[in-house]
């Protein structure tokens, strides 16, 4: 028993020492950082998190990328769960097929639609704007959305839905004040997918945008090229980066293996 | 499964997600076929150059070399992450407060931006200012991943563990915690090992979950871009430049459409056919087992 949790033990120190790492630069001054090595800050200063929150540059990319992440997981939600509840419920014409072409927009490598991404969002005047980072992001999440609802609401047994239509519920109204709360779970593990995976991707986010949507994680590697490397900056906005995260992870924490359970094992 | 009744009115159910998915997936991936069979001057030159872009793609040593970094590197991935991921999620606490705790601590890694990910071990890494670059070189071992390729593969390896190997973790608990204690009871009362009961009563009920993990961590690590490309930048020499970094670098750096495209083509054909193999191979088992 003892060796069990010691083995696990490890495995968490090995997940948060990189991240302690980080930390620990990001409170002290980068000629600090140069100048010794030590494993807690010397002089610990919070000057480079207060650079970050004066400086519009900075502090508008973690709003940009909040605010296309979170148009993302909406968007994705709304177009998801009515297709799920399809593929959970009914055979149509083509639904095999229709499942696996959504799948393989989750394998496509985003590397591919690199340069028609720019070309396509540039020819309708969506360069540089939110929805079209979110529209973007939804090649992969939405297959994923699908996937993940639609094991939830096989788990949900059908005579519900027969029962709901004897009563005399209209489809809609089922489906928004019965269905919905059943897999509220699952809503809540699919939501926490599709932020998570926009919120980390930035190939694409940085393709699509230059100045006005411009995601954190792009404005860092910019400041990294141009300015030589300010290592105590870098290091604090990559702390903040993690902060939407957490606290996400924070809400859904009790879902989350309940939520893969009931899914699709 | 098969009972479901026949209603092709489903069709409108699934209409927004057919829609808003083509239009970011078959625009553009049209757009990839126009060039991949297509010589581009400007917008108005074009002329039709049918399967050249492809035979000069497919003899390209570049890609050869990318191709088989790419191959080892999933396989390394999966190998390494799947056991290590059923066994951490084996370790983990049924039920009690640390669970919300583990779970949170575990989940970090994969709420990380990726290009912060890169960043992160190399601050890490390094051997002036990393602590892992310092403490693996004062132990004696020589250790510098930008000038070594064994050491750079070593590290972006790692670095994709520590990166992902939650996925698998989170997956597998989840599982896990399906299975009734029922089970495990009459496990007990048959005398069964622990072997015995990982074999014949976890590993069978994991059968789902670890469809789903062993296809993500295939399909994710086969389109690894943005942590390698902060680490190393593909380097040293072309150590660890995998597909998605020579493709984007052939794309935008040095703008050959042609060959970008049919690169980008062999590229999603080859993602598609081994996640269809995997996809079929682990659906089928799972039938086979299960009734």
């Amino acid at each position: 028993m003892k060796k069990r949790y010691l083995i696990l033990l490890l495995y968490l120190v090995f997940l948060m020492l990189p991240l302690y790492w980080m930390v620990n630069m990001s409170l002290k001054t980068t000629a600090e950082t140069l100048s010794m090595f030590s494993l807690v800050p010397r002089e610990p200063t919070l000057n480079n998190y207060r650079v970050i929150f004066t400086d519009p540059a900075w502090y508008h990319g973690y709003l940009n990328s909040i605010y296309y992440v979170s148009l993302n997981t909406v968007l994705s939600l709304l177009v998801a769960l009515p297709a799920a509840y399809a593929f959970s419920r009914f055979r149509f014409l083509g639904d095999k097929h229709l499942f696996f072409w959504l799948l393989t927009n989750r394998m496509a490598p985003p590397a591919v639609f690199l340069l028609p991404f720019f070309q396509l969002y540039s020819s309708v005047g969506l360069f540089d704007t939110h929805i079209a980072v979110a529209l973007a992001h939804m090649l992969f999440n939405v297959p994923l959305a699908v996937w993940i609802l639609e094991g939830f609401m096989s788990g949900v047994p059908r005579e519900i839905d027969e029962t709901a239509y004897l009563d005399g519920y209209s489809f809609p109204r089922f489906f928004i004040t019965i269905f919905l709360p059943l897999i509220r779970a699952g809503i809540g593990v699919t939501a926490f997918f599709c932020f998570m995976f926009s919120w980390v991707e930035l190939l694409l986010a940085r393709t699509l945008t230059s100045v006005e949507a411009k995601p954190i994680a792009a404005v860092m590697t910019r400041t990294v090229s141009a300015s030589g490397l300010d290592w105590g900056v870098l290091t604090a906005a990559g702390v903040l980066t993690l902060v939407p995260g957490a606290l996400v992870i924070w809400f859904v924490r009790n879902h989350i293996a309940k939520g893969f359970a009931l899914g699709r094992v | 499964m098969d009972d479901k009744p026949i209603n092709q009115k489903a069709w409108f159910l699934v209409l927004p997600v057919v829609v808003t998915v083509a239009f970011s997936a078959v625009v553009p991936l049209m757009t990839v076929v126009n060039y991949s069979v297509q010589d581009i001057f400007d917008p108005h030159t074009r002329y039709f150059v049918g399967t050249e872009w492809f035979e000069q793609i497919l003899h390209d040593s570049r890609l050869h070399g990318a191709l088989v970094r790419q191959f080892v590197f999933s396989l390394s991935v999966l190998l390494i992450e799947i056991p290590l991921g059923i066994g951490i999620a084996l370790t983990m606490p049924r039920r009690g407060r640390w669970v919300s705790v583990c779970l949170v601590l575990l989940a970090l890694p994969l709420l990380v931006p990726w290009n912060v990910v890169g960043t992160i071990w190399q601050i890490f890494a390094r051997p002036d200012i990393g602590l892992l670059g310092r403490a693996v070189n004062a132990l004696g071992i020589p250790y510098n991943y930008t000038g070594d390729p064994t050491d750079a593969w070593v590290t972006v390896l790692v670095m994709d563990v520590w990166h992902w190997t939650s996925l698998v973790v989170l997956l597998c608990y989840a599982g896990l915690q399906a299975i009734p204690d029922a089970f495990y009871q009459a496990a007990r009362i048959d005398g069964a090992s622990r072997w015995a009961v990982f074999r014949y009563i976890e590993l069978p009920k994991l059968r789902g979950v670890l469809m789903i993990a062993i296809l993500l961590r295939f399909m994710d690590s086969f389109m690894i871009y943005a942590e390698p490309f902060v680490l190393t930048g593909g380097g040293p020499g072309s150590a660890t430049t995998f597909l998605s970094q020579l493709l984007t670098t052939m794309a935008v750096g040095q703008f050959d459409l042609g060959p970008a495209a049919a690169f980008s083509l062999i590229y999603f054909l080859i993602i598609l056919l081994f996640s269809y193999v995997f996809y079929t191979a682990l659906t089928h088992l799972g039938r086979g087992a299960n009734r």
